[in-house]
This record gives C-alpha cells, sequence and structure tokens, in this order.
C-alpha cells in the first residue's frame, strides 16, 4: 500500500504534551500525517494511543503543543470545534451508538443537524454508506438489536456520512467476538484501499502490515519508533518496540 | 445478541413448560393477607366513630353534597370544592411547568462551564433547599408580589415553581448524568453543536432516568399547592377551610378534602406508571 499517493500534511502534531494531575499521559508527541495515508498505532495498554487520537478532535484537551487539522489550529476551549469535528469522522472501541434511535437515524442525525439536508437526502447518504458496510438490510433495527460487529460496522457508516477528511479508529475491534473482527477489518480495508486517510489504534498487526503506510510505536506517553510495517516488524530499531513485538507474536 | 434468533419450533415442543396446578397453601396465604387488612382498616374506622361519639360529633354527612353541586330551578351549579380543585389543579399545572422549566434551565446552568451560571445555580438551589417552604411563600407573598405587582395566585404559583424547581434542577442534572459518557463522545465526535447533541441525544436518553422522580416532584406539588392556603388563594385547601368556618363540619369536610387530594394523586401515579410501561417496552426493545 505504500505506494499510494500522499497529498499534502492533514493532521500535524507538533509538542504535544498532557497531563492528568501530576501524571504525563503524552509528552511530546510529533507526527504528522498527510491526506491518503494510513497510520497505525500501536503500543502496549496504557500508552497514550488513544489519548493521542482523542485529542485531534478534541475529546481530549492538551495542555501543551499544537495540532492543526486541514490547516485549523485545535486546542482547548476553542469555539466552533464542532465544525473541525465534522471533518474527522471517529470510531470508538465501544460503538457509542445512540441506541435510542433506529440504524439508519443514527446515519442521519449528523448530516441533518450539521449541514441542515432534508430527511430524504440524508436517508440516501445514509443508505448508501450502509450498503458499504453491507448491513443495509439492518437499516430500521436499532443498535442494541445488532451484534457487536454489526454495530461497529455502523458507527463505521455514521462516521463516513459526515463525508470526513479522516478517520480516527480507536480500538475497533477490542470489544468484539473473535468471530466478528474479520467482518470489520475488512471493511476498513476496503476504506484504505479507497484512499481514505486513516489513524488506527489498534492490536489487530496483521490489518496493520497489509494496510499501514506507516507504524506508530508508542510507549509510556512517547513515540518510540515511527518505522514503515516491513522494517518495524522484521527489524524494529529500539528495545522497547522488539520486547512489545515478541510479547505480541511470541505465543 | 440478534433478537430474531431463529427459535427450532420442535425442540420448543419437546421442552414444553408444564401447566401450572393450581397452589392451594399460596391461595390461602392470599387470603389470610387480605383479612388481616381489611380487620386493621375495621378496626381504625371503629376507633375513630367510637372517638367521635365519645366527644358527641354530629356526623352531618347528609350535607355535603352541595359542597360539590346544587340544582337550583333544574339548573346545575357546581360548588366551592368544585372550585377549589379546579384552582388547585390550575396552580399544580402552571407550578409543574414552570419548576420543570427552571429545573431544567438551573440544571444546565450548574453543569455548565460558566462559574457565574454554576454559581447563581448552587446558590439558589442552597437558598430554597435550606429555607422552611412556609417563609419562602411569605417572602413571595408579601416581599416579591408588591414589588413587582403580581397577585396571590401567581406568588403562589411563583414560590411553588421555585421550590419545586430546586428539586427538579437535581433529578434532571441526575439522569443527565447517568447517560453513558460515550454518548457524550459520540455526540461531540460527530460535530453536533452542544444544543443539538443534548436535545437529539443525551435528553432523550436521560427521560427513562428522569421521568419516575419527576412524577414524584409533581406528586409532592399537588400535596404542597395547599400550603397557598396560607395566603389565602381559594384552592382545594382553602374552601374546606371556609366551609369548616360556615357549617362546622370539620370532620367530614378533611376526610372529603383529604380524599380529593388522594384522589388526583394516585390518579397521577397510575397513568405516569401506565407511560413509564410504554417507555420502558419502547426502550427494552431496543435492548434484548
Amino acid at each position: 500500500m505504500s505506494d499510494n499517493k500522499i497529498g499534502t500534511p492533514l493532521v500535524e502534531i507538533t509538542g504535544l504534551s498532557k497531563w492528568y494531575g501530576d501524571f504525563s499521559a503524552l509528552y511530546d508527541i510529533n507526527l504528522t500525517v498527510s491526506s491518503g495515508e494510513k497510520v497505525v498505532v500501536c503500543g502496549p495498554s496504557g500508552s497514550g494511543k488513544s489519548t493521542m487520537i482523542r485529542c485531534i478532535n478534541q475529546l481530549e484537551e492538551h495542555q501543551v503543543g499544537t495540532i492543526f487539522v486541514d490547516g485549523r489550529e485545535v486546542k482547548p476551549g476553542m469555539k466552533n470545534i464542532e465544525e473541525v469535528r465534522r471533518d474527522v469522522g471517529m470510531v470508538f472501541q465501544s460503538f457509542n451508538l445512540f441506541p435510542h434511535l433506529s440504524v439508519v437515524d443514527n446515519l442521519t442525525i449528523g448530516p441533518m443537524r450539521n449541514k441542515g439536508i432534508s430527511k430524504a437526502e440524508a436517508t440516501e447518504i445514509a443508505m448508501h454508506f450502509l450498503e458499504r458496510v453491507h448491513i443495509a438490510e439492518q437499516a430500521d433495527k436499532y443498535p442494541p438489536q445488532l451484534s457487536g460487529g454489526q454495530q461497529q460496522r455502523v458507527a463505521i457508516a455514521r462516521a463516513l456520512c459526515l463525508k470526513p477528511k479522516i478517520m480516527l479508529f480507536d480500538e475497533p475491534t477490542s470489544a468484539l467476538d473473535p468471530e466478528m473482527i474479520a467482518g470489520v477489518l475488512d471493511i476498513m480495508i476496503e476504506l484504505a484501499e479507497d484512499g481514505m486517510t486513516m489513524i488506527c489504534v489498534t492490536h489487530e498487526m496483521g490489518f496493520a502490515r497489509k494496510v499501514a503506510d506507516r507504524i506508530v510505536f508508542m510507549d509510556e506517553g512517547e513515540i518510540v519508533e515511527v518505522a514503515e510495517p516491513e522494517t518495524f516488524f522484521n527489524n524494529p530499531s529500539t528495545d522497547r518496540s522488539k520486547l512489545f513485538l515478541s510479547q505480541l507474536l511470541g505465543h | 445478541m440478534s433478537k430474531d434468533t431463529h427459535i427450532d419450533t420442535t425442540d420448543n415442543d419437546r421442552r414444553k413448560r408444564p401447566a401450572l396446578l393450581f397452589d392451594v397453601a399460596a391461595y390461602l396465604r392470599t387470603l389470610r393477607e387480605i383479612s388481616i387488612a381489611l380487620i386493621t382498616f375495621t378496626i381504625i374506622a371503629w376507633l375513630i366513630w367510637r372517638g367521635a361519639l365519645a366527644m358527641e360529633y354530629n356526623w352531618q354527612w347528609y350535607r355535603v353534597s352541595p359542597f360539590f353541586y346544587r340544582i337550583v330551578d333544574d339548573e346545575f351549579i357546581f360548588g366551592p370544592l368544585y372550585w377549589g380543585l379546579l384552582k388547585t389543579l390550575k396552580l399544580a399545572f402552571i407550578a409543574g411547568i414552570l419548576a420543570i422549566i427552571i429545573g431544567f434551565i438551573t440544571a444546565f446552568a450548574r453543569m455548565s462551564n460558566s462559574r457565574a451560571g454554576s454559581n447563581i445555580a448552587t446558590f439558589y438551589l442552597e437558598a430554597i433547599r435550606n429555607t422552611p417552604l412556609i417563609v419562602q411563600l411569605f417572602l413571595f407573598y408579601f416581599v416579591l408580589a408588591p414589588i413587582f405587582g403580581i397577585d396571590r395566585f401567581w406568588a403562589g404559583v411563583l414560590c411553588l415553581a421555585f421550590f419545586e424547581g430546586s428539586f427538579a434542577a437535581e433529578i434532571i442534572r441526575g439522569g443527565i448524568q447517568g447517560v453513558d459518557r460515550g454518548q457524550f463522545e459520540a455526540g461531540d465526535a460527530a460535530g453536533l453543536t452542544t444544543y443539538n447533541k443534548y436535545r437529539y441525544i443525551i435528553v432523550p436518553q436521560s427521560m427513562p432516568l428522569i421521568l419516575p422522580p419527576l412524577t414524584g416532584l409533581l406528586i409532592s406539588l399537588i400535596k404542597h399547592s395547599a400550603i397557598v392556603s396560607v395566603i389565602a388563594v381559594s384552592e382545594l385547601t382553602t374552601t374546606g377551610l371556609n366551609l369548616i368556618s360556615d357549617t362546622f363540619m370539620a370532620f367530614e369536610v378533611w376526610f372529603i378534602i383529604a380524599g380529593i387530594y388522594l384522589t388526583l394523586t394516585i390518579t397521577l401515579s397510575i397513568g405516569v406508571g401506565q407511560l413509564e410501561k410504554k417507555l420502558n417496552v419502547a426502550s427494552s426493545s431496543n435492548r434484548s
């Protein structure tokens, strides 16, 4: 995949640091993701992977450093943060579908409320993306009636309905039963092949190897290594990434 | 998991639940409980009747019907209790709506990042909850009413609305904070404005948490509305007081007044109970 045409910088993170009280959650993160690029973020739990990508759409507020999304700086307490968020699709570990809305309403609410488009038009967009995640026949059901894998695919479709410039995946398969994981990963691979810019926090190393342009390895709130998948898996340059990979692949 | 999981009917036939036999012991137990309750009520009624007899109380139940209505020259005329009840309902209805509005505003002010908003809301809550209701009523009637030129009915309505509003605020805040954090994040991530996030995502999901305690609040609002009789708003309790000073039928009148309040509040709880059942059915069909 690395021969993809990679364009202008879409997300630029410079000197990003974040503390919870005195605990340093992120320290001096520097990362630029260009349009069309697929970046997989991995690392042991508690290493700040999720926190980092959640700073990009300000679900978490950082204290030091700058983040630019498509040329606009995002910072804590900013006005109109929702305008930036509309360009950034996010998929959560726990799906976070709206349980009181039907599947199709989960998808239409964003476009209808954010862009003021009609229900008919929003439904058309919604059905298009539901078909894309192979779940159009469940449109009228409610999220709790679906399996975890189906819910996560709806969540991906919901994020796509906003026509985002970049998609953030926060451990999208970690809460799924093993037999559900492949379906979700397939959708993500299709998305990558269509040229979507993606930052994925995941433990799915097979997916990372297949899709990623770069692997970002984090530990204890810092970026330890950034490398192409081949290099990272076959010839990691730091002891920490070696240890991580051996623990991950060793059994 | 999926609700429409295919059920193998033949297997279900084989594993059929047996019909229950008539449980004699349980039936006798129920009968015994009911008789104990009946005997207790009879004893209480008898004690009241005997006490009234001892003080030579002159029961005049035959005189109470004009309290409700009279027929003069074939014309149907509503009695004072009807008008009192109507006033109580009007009072409680307006105060209830205002209380819910005040509750929402206060709850959101308290949760907001605005220091001023949360301070004002907290001051209001503490002031209302740490002073007696009757003192608040006197403040509204003797201080605020003359200043702002409002009549006694509206002084009563506003006092009750602000009093119950403080409790509504905490109920609403609790309901909103009871919604899963992921829902707030998903709303944010979808680029919804704060207003749209609460309007379409958070508040609808907090309703099952808010509605039951809010019903309790409305019921206590109806009961608390009796206090405005001290500023002579002509509602149910005031009507009762007036009837007694006219007829000296204290026992009958207070039994009737209590009965009317009881009917009102029980009707309300049953009504909302049905509504909740509907809500639960609707939301449990979402959760299988």
